[in-house]
């Protein structure tokens, strides 16, 4: 049995953060990453990140993945547990783990859960079909292996992820035939868009996918368009010559393991679905567990990097270890975090979250 | 297939690492996940189960990647670092244990 | 419409031009920044006060021209690839245009290469003046091109003509 007074599940930048944020006020850090290597999926995100720039804005996510990893690596608080997928959590503070084939456990007094999110399916004909993959797998695929998923690829998701990834396949000379959304506009930042439209990717709306065509892998694919109630309009199917569909529809939150801690959970389709019930320290219904990143609320990496420093810094106070400027440096973070979410496209997080306070 | 040029990374020349799919001799790469070095060899059907299954999400969170790899059955290649010498067969079906090479 | 296709339009880009007098003296940029997102580092990237301070993260960026002196720090610093720096005194009858270029292969200096406009497609054959791929750049290649007057809102984009791509 180990013991920490901080455990915290989930190595990307949610979780790298809170244990930084612990760790800074001299409070001892089990850090669980079921991979083998810290970043979550900040290490294949080529692009500049948005935000503020005391927040690494205009650096691109894999460098900030690189600094954020060296500050956990060299901190000697932290217990940096690599290949170590948490398993469960107990009534009585313990969390269990799988290490290599050795199964482990942990006893905590305080939990940070950053477990991420998994991509969202959507229902079409043939989306089992080999060269159907999620948007991440084709960033994984590509930034992180060097490997091409196709050679033509249809995007499904004019979303932030859609638009990034469709950016990232051109980079790396994969050609796309379309994006398609079932939207009446783009959900992601213009500026994108702008971006792969000046590449020649046309981005068709109220469009949907119908079908992935092939027998053991995509071959091409049917798209088709949409009335205003987003029903199919007969007759105007187009099948496309593609070999891979990309499908960037939504992330939806990890949270098996606060389910099973018993914490309160609650659907709200602005977060990304069932949410676990959080103040805006991060704590849960349960005091002594507190959430940050895309498994409080699906958002950007820049708002879960500061939603980790939040959920670290709030765990620390709670174990009443006297620091100085702790609370103020809290307040802060929360007021960094309210400025990143307070324009127009901030809305929507917003709007989810004022339904969770109420 | 594998990016020759990147414009924003480096991948720098990695060791070659032989391995098998279905019987038949291929190389990877070091730091390849058999995913991924099935993907360089242009193989993307990895399981049959009723119909032909591939990668999915790539990051282990999904079972669309079960491969059969030296005997054992389930495994996510995904995530599952490729090793000189792996047998590595499609699944079909649910797989079978017992069958581990030791 | 720009919220429907992602290109910015001619009113668009007319209205955030400088004064006649300012664009007869030399470079300036032009910031195609219209929706307030969370981002600031164009205005943290600009050494002459140019892009007005403010505690809004989420304000869009406004060029004073009189300040600016058309460096392109702002160029390779936008996350959104959406700041270029137009020089319209480069000859009479064309306008040097700096572009953020994140592709491969870069252009040469000298080369010809098309001109896409903001749909991706070819209007015209432009030149290659200069090509800026320094370290600091961080690999936002910045790319100088002499582009007709005519297409000074429509270009903002370069195609290669040599493979070279794998």
């Amino acid at each position: 049995m180990l013991f920490s007074d901080l455990v915290v599940i989930g190595g990307g930048p949610a979780g790298m953060s809170a244990a930084l944020a612990a760790a800074g006020h001299g409070i001892k850090v089990t850090l669980l990453e079921r991979m083998e290597s810290l970043g979550g999926q900040l290490v294949k995100q080529t692009h500049r990140f948005f935000g503020s720039e005391s927040e690494y804005a205009g650096t691109r996510g894999i460098r900030i993945a690189d600094i954020l990893r060296e500050k956990v690596e060299s901190n000697r608080l932290i217990d940096c547990r690599r290949g170590s997928t948490a398993l469960g959590i107990y009534e009585d503070g313990v969390v269990t783990f799988e290490e290599g084939t050795q199964y482990k456990k942990v006893n905590m007094d305080r939990l940070v859960v950053a477990t991420g999110a998994s991509e969202k399916m959507l229902v079409f004909e043939g989306n089992d079909l080999p060269g159907v993959y999620g948007a991440g797998a084709v960033q994984t695929l590509m930034n992180l292996y060097g490997v091409l998923p196709g050679r033509k690829v249809l995007m499904v998701g004019a979303g932030n992820i859609g638009l990034i990834v469709t950016y990232q396949l051109l980079q790396a000379g994969v050609r796309v035939a379309a994006i398609v959304d079932a939207a009446d506009h783009i959900g992601g930042y213009l500026v994108h868009a702008s971006k792969v439209r000046r590449c020649g990717v046309p981005v068709l709306l109220g469009t949907t996918i119908r079908a992935a065509l092939g027998t053991t892998e995509v071959e091409g694919a049917v798209i088709q368009k949409l009335d205003s109630h987003f029903h199919p309009i007969p007759g105007t199917e187009q099948r496309l010559d593609v070999d891979t569909v990309c499908l960037s529809v939504g992330l939806s939150p990890l949270t098996e393991l606060l389910r099973l801690a018993g914490c309160k959970m609650r659907y709200i389709p602005a977060l990304g679905g069932f949410v676990p019930v959080h103040n805006s320290y991060m704590q849960t219904s349960r005091s002594d567990i507190f959430v940050a990143g895309d498994a409080s609320c699906v958002e950007e990496a820049s708002s879960a990097m500061m939603e980790g420093a939040i959920a670290g810094l709030s765990a620390a106070i709670s174990l009443h270890v006297p620091s100085a400027g702790i609370l103020e440096q809290r307040e802060r973070r929360i007021r960094e975090l309210a400025a990143l979410r307070a324009g127009d496209v901030g809305a929507k997080i917003r709007n989810g979250l004022a339904v969770m306070a109420d | 297939m594998r990016i020759q040029q990147h414009p924003i990374l480096n991948f720098e020349p990695a060791e070659e690492i032989p391995f098998y799919f279905e019987g038949k001799k291929l190389t990877g790469k070091l730091g390849d996940t058999i995913a991924s070095a099935l993907h360089a060899n242009n193989i993307r059907m990895l399981r049959h189960e009723h119909r032909p299954r591939g990668l999915f999400c790539a990051i282990g969170n999904c079972a669309s990647c079960l491969m059969e790899v030296d005997g054992r059955p389930n495994v996510r290649v995904c995530v599952e670092k490729l090793r000189p010498g792996m047998v590595v067969k499609i699944q079909k079906g649910n797989g079978t244990l017992g069958k581990e090479e030791k | 419409m720009f919220t429907q296709d992602g290109i910015v339009t001619k009113e668009m880009f007319e209205s955030s031009l400088p004064s006649p007098q300012r664009r007869r003296k030399g470079p300036y940029a032009v910031m195609e920044c219209y929706q307030k997102i969370p981002c600031n580092p164009c205005r943290t990237s600009c050494k002459f006060g140019a892009l007005q301070a403010t505690d809004d993260l989420n304000a869009l960026p406004v060029r004073d021209a009189e300040k600016c002196t058309g460096c392109g720090a702002c160029v390779s610093a936008c996350p959104g690839l959406a700041c270029f720096i137009i020089d319209e005194t480069y000859s009479e009858w064309e306008a040097a245009i700096r572009i953020p270029y994140e592709m491969l292969p870069l252009p040469k200096e000298g080369e010809k290469v098309d001109g896409l406009n903001r749909a991706g497609v070819p209007v015209a054959e432009v030149r290659v003046l200069k090509v800026q791929a320094g370290k600091i750049l961080d690999k936002t290649n910045v790319v100088t091109i002499a582009v007709p007057k005519k297409y000074l809102y429509d270009i903002r984009n370069i195609a290669v003509r040599r493979k070279e791509h794998g």
